[in-house]
């Protein structure tokens, strides 16, 4: 027991003093799922949108494809970047591998097909209400579009917060493409994975509090956020 | 390209072989206020859904303008009876029609202001639209169609779900909209408002026209049995021909 207290109390110093170490793994692990789940939503809800929106053959079909997605194995995805990106792939002569830029490609992919679908779910319900008046006002496709994601767009944090779960939370691709490489491509979760195999268990449990700290956080201001909304658009 | 009058032969709309729209014949002019009434499943909505291309007829013609051309793509405009609100200002959502017409920001929201200040909105603009009560939303689902000077406006039922004071407010509207040179065809069940709004009526049962006669003609020497029965509210629902 008193091992198991003093690995919680180790955890808290290393928070409270802001440990260099903490912070840098931290700070990596913000700029990687920050970037991919920009690069989702400017991607993502675009395309889940657009399926939503259009008549093409296909389309159901395409929106299953996109559901099933949704749940893909991020070592799957870890090994597909690594495939292109390695020294034999197609983009191997970027030398993007065990580098950041990869991890958020990496997590990119993870976090398109989820916030595609929930946004496509998301605009299918107003543009069932929307479509008739949309297409007596002569509205384009592209303008429906946009014009509904404007109107989704207190709902569609639910997608941009999915993401951003999805991506902080990964670790099986990250690790495969960043290669938890310390002070260049090493985050939170291959950080904890790594700690907790050593037996470093005080580090481990002090980026997991920060995890779930800034988990909780961001869905927070979402909630607050989408409260105010629905008070002031209704 | 003047797009009236409209001319609609043998207008036939089936889906799934049921007989929504069993041949409609009619003329629209120029000017007015053209009041469409019968019995719930008449088919009068799907009529102005037909018109303004939301439904795709089985067969039949409408012939736009004097020289009967196709369906244009500007000037019919339609107002629902629960019009959609988008998640925006008062202000956003009365200009939302001048989007595709390539109206440039600064003007669409001069035009916007100007229009609102008309239907009694103009202290309203910066609120969200969603928060109008059902009157107001009604007044600015039509600012929002009159803005983009339509040739020709549909309405279903704008007022079905209006007390008397906001139908008044609406009615008054949609006067203003004909006086400034819209051709009107309205879908109601208030034969009040008929007698008050209409310059003629057409009567519809099982997916026909019965008649299509002035208002006063029609309350005082109704041509048809449906019309007669349907005045003295012993029409029966969704009646067959």
């Amino acid at each position: 027991m008193s091992a198991f207290a003093a690995t919680f109390s180790d955890a808290l110093a290393l928070l409270t003093t802001f440990d260099h170490n903490v912070a840098a793994i931290v700070a990596l692990s913000l700029q990687v799922s920050g970037a991919a789940v920009v690069l989702g939503t400017l991607i993502g809800l675009p395309l889940g949108a657009c399926i939503a929106v259009g008549r093409f053959p296909g389309k159901s079909t395409l929106s299953v494809l996109i559901n099933g997605m949704m749940g893909l194995p991020s070592v799957v995805v870890g090994v597909v970047v690594y495939l292109f990106l390695s020294r034999s792939g197609p983009f191997g002569g970027l030398g993007m591998l065990y580098s950041p830029a990869a991890m958020v490609a990496a997590q990119t992919l993870l976090v398109v097909p989820l916030m595609a679908a929930i946004t496509r779910q998301v605009v299918d319900d107003v543009w069932q209400r929307y479509a008739e008046e949309l297409q007596v006002m002569r509205f384009s496709w592209w303008d429906s579009v946009t014009t509904l994601l404007h109107d989704c767009r207190h709902s569609l944090l639910v997608a941009v917060l999915a993401g951003l779960g999805r991506a902080m939370s990964e670790v099986g691709a990250v690790m495969i493409v960043g290669g938890n490489i310390d002070g260049a491509t090493r985050v939170m979760t291959t950080a904890i994975a790594l700690e907790t195999s050593k037996g470093d268990l005080a580090l481990a449990i002090a980026l997991g509090v920060v995890l779930i700290l800034i988990i909780l956080a961001l869905n927070a201001l979402a909630f607050g956020l989408r409260h105010w909304a629905m008070r002031r658009f209704g | 390209m003047a797009i009236l009058p409209l001319r609609i032969r043998d207008l036939r709309y089936a889906p799934n072989g049921r007989e929504v729209l069993a041949g409609i014949d009619l003329e629209l002019g120029d000017e007015g206020i053209t009041l469409v009434l019968g019995p719930n499943g008449a088919g009068k909505s799907v009529l102005l859904r037909t018109i303004c291309g939301l439904v795709e007829p089985s067969s039949g013609v409408l012939a736009w303008g004097r020289d009967g051309g196709s369906r244009p793509q500007q000037g019919v405009m339609m107002v629902f009876q629960h019009p959609m609100m988008l998640r925006a200002s008062v202000l956003q959502n009365v200009v939302l029609g001048l989007k595709p017409l390539g109206v440039a920001a600064g003007e669409r929201r001069r035009r916007g202001l100007a229009m609102l200040e008309r239907v009694g909105l103009a202290d309203r603009a910066g609120d969200s639209a969603r928060q109008l009560s059902g009157g107001e939303q009604q007044r600015l689902a039509l600012a929002r169609a009159w803005l983009t000077r339509p040739r020709l406006l549909l309405l279903d039922e704008p007022t079905a779900s209006l007390d008397p004071s906001a139908s008044a407010a609406v009615e008054r509207i949609i006067r203003e909209i004909r006086t400034d040179g819209t051709r009107i065809l309205m879908v109601t069940h208030n034969l009040g408002q008929a007698t008050r709004l209409g310059d003629d009526i057409v009567f519809m049962a099982g997916g026909r026209v019965c008649e299509h006669t002035p208002v006063r003609a029609f309350f005082a020497r109704p041509r048809s049995d449906e019309a007669r029965l349907f005045i003295q509210g012993e029409l029966p629902w969704r009646m067959r021909l």
